[in-house]
């Protein structure tokens, strides 16, 4: 069983809030200086960004997970982490297809697609920052359908998380996990809420700069970094587990 | 007043949940994030809201609220109207944006 530092949630230059320099090769070179292994790319609402940050991956020796923070109709934010970009990229499309309006960078912030040598290829004109029309509960097995992890985000902040907009979890709601942004708070007011959800909590940096990537991460005890490995550190099945 | 009258006087569609109508309306509440509806919406209290999620009656449910309006042509999840038939929670609908419906329900003396 072998040891990995993750963070699942680090935005890219493509998300409109993210910082310009956090391309797809600044991002992977940070992740191997300060010792992360297993990282993934989740831009709002998209993945364009994924397929340059896991080839980088590869050369520079850090596993890079396609993926994307997606806003459903709730306004609930959620993680959808996958194990290829051609399923990131599947959903995606699905994504796409349920958003609608166009960014104003000077209001948002610039949406950059960038490649592998830190180049600028365009930018995405969509409203990556809005909600798509997709319930959570939809997205949440569009995400499962493509063999995706589908995790909460930041569950205890006061803004575009699922306590916040839906007030506790809904019956029916398959979440793999929920993310918390702050492990005080698991120990204080989260710790019975946390107890009634009865889903595993992790913590990743939600990173939108370089000086953020890592500030939070898991500890993944398992076999390979792939979803399935991921699924089965989360419920600590078959020797695997998680830690904060 | 009652939840019936406030149908009448604004032409509310109803969704589901008819067996409350009678029910005594004592305030009024606008709010979106549930966190916030649970922490301050009080009994008694029509609510005004764009949120369609099926949690919405689970907190009508909670705070004892007397109605549900989906305010802008938002129309409820279908398992949200499933839950409020359920429960017996009146689901009202309205064309209207939230802030003109608060200001006539504001009109009508409900505070």
């Amino acid at each position: 069983m072998k040891r990995y530092k993750t963070d699942l949630h680090i935005h890219s230059c493509l998300s409109p809030c993210g910082d310009l320099d956090m391309s797809p090769r600044r991002i992977v070179k940070r992740c191997r200086e300060i010792g992360l292994d297993i990282i993934a790319l989740c831009d709002h609402n998209s993945a364009e960004n994924a397929a340059p940050a896991v080839r980088l991956g590869k050369d520079l020796g850090v596993q890079v997970l396609p993926g994307m923070e997606i806003n459903s109709r709730e306004e609930v934010h959620t993680l959808a982490i996958f194990d290829t970009v051609d399923q990131a990229l599947a959903m995606q499309e699905r994504i796409y297809g349920a958003l609608n309006g166009t960014n104003r960078p000077e209001v948002f912030g610039d949406q950059v697609r960038a490649n592998e040598f830190d180049e600028v290829e365009g930018f995405n004109d969509r409203l990556l920052i809005g909600a798509v029309d997709l319930g959570l509960k939809e997205i949440i097995s569009n995400i499962h359908k493509l063999g995706g992890l589908s995790i909460a985000s930041h569950i205890d902040r006061p803004s575009y998380s699922l306590l916040s907009q839906l007030g506790f979890v809904p019956p029916g709601v398959d979440l793999d996990a929920v993310e918390v942004s702050r492990p005080q708070w698991m120990k204080e007011e989260g710790k019975d809420i946390l107890k009634d959800l009865g889903l595993p909590a992790v913590t990743f940096s939600d990173a939108h700069f370089l000086a953020e990537i890592g500030r939070r991460l898991s500890v993944f005890c398992m076999e390979a970094a792939t979803v399935e490995e991921l699924r089965l550190a989360l419920w600590g099945k078959w020797g695997r587990t998680v830690e904060m | 007043m009652k939840v019936a009258d406030i149908i009448g006087r604004f032409s509310l569609e109803v969704s589901a949940g008819e067996s409350g109508l009678e029910r005594e309306v004592t305030g009024g509440y606008c709010g979106d994030l549930l966190s916030d509806v649970m922490a301050n919406a009080e009994k008694g209290t029509i609510w005004i809201t764009i949120q369609r999620h099926q949690n919405i009656v689970a907190v009508a449910l909670l705070k004892e609220l007397a109605a549900i309006v989906l305010a802008n042509g938002c129309r409820p999840d279908p398992e949200t109207v499933e839950k409020a038939k359920e429960e017996g929670i009146p689901l009202l609908f309205s064309a209207l944006p939230a802030y003109k419906l608060a200001g006539m329900l504001y009109e009508l003396g409900i505070e």
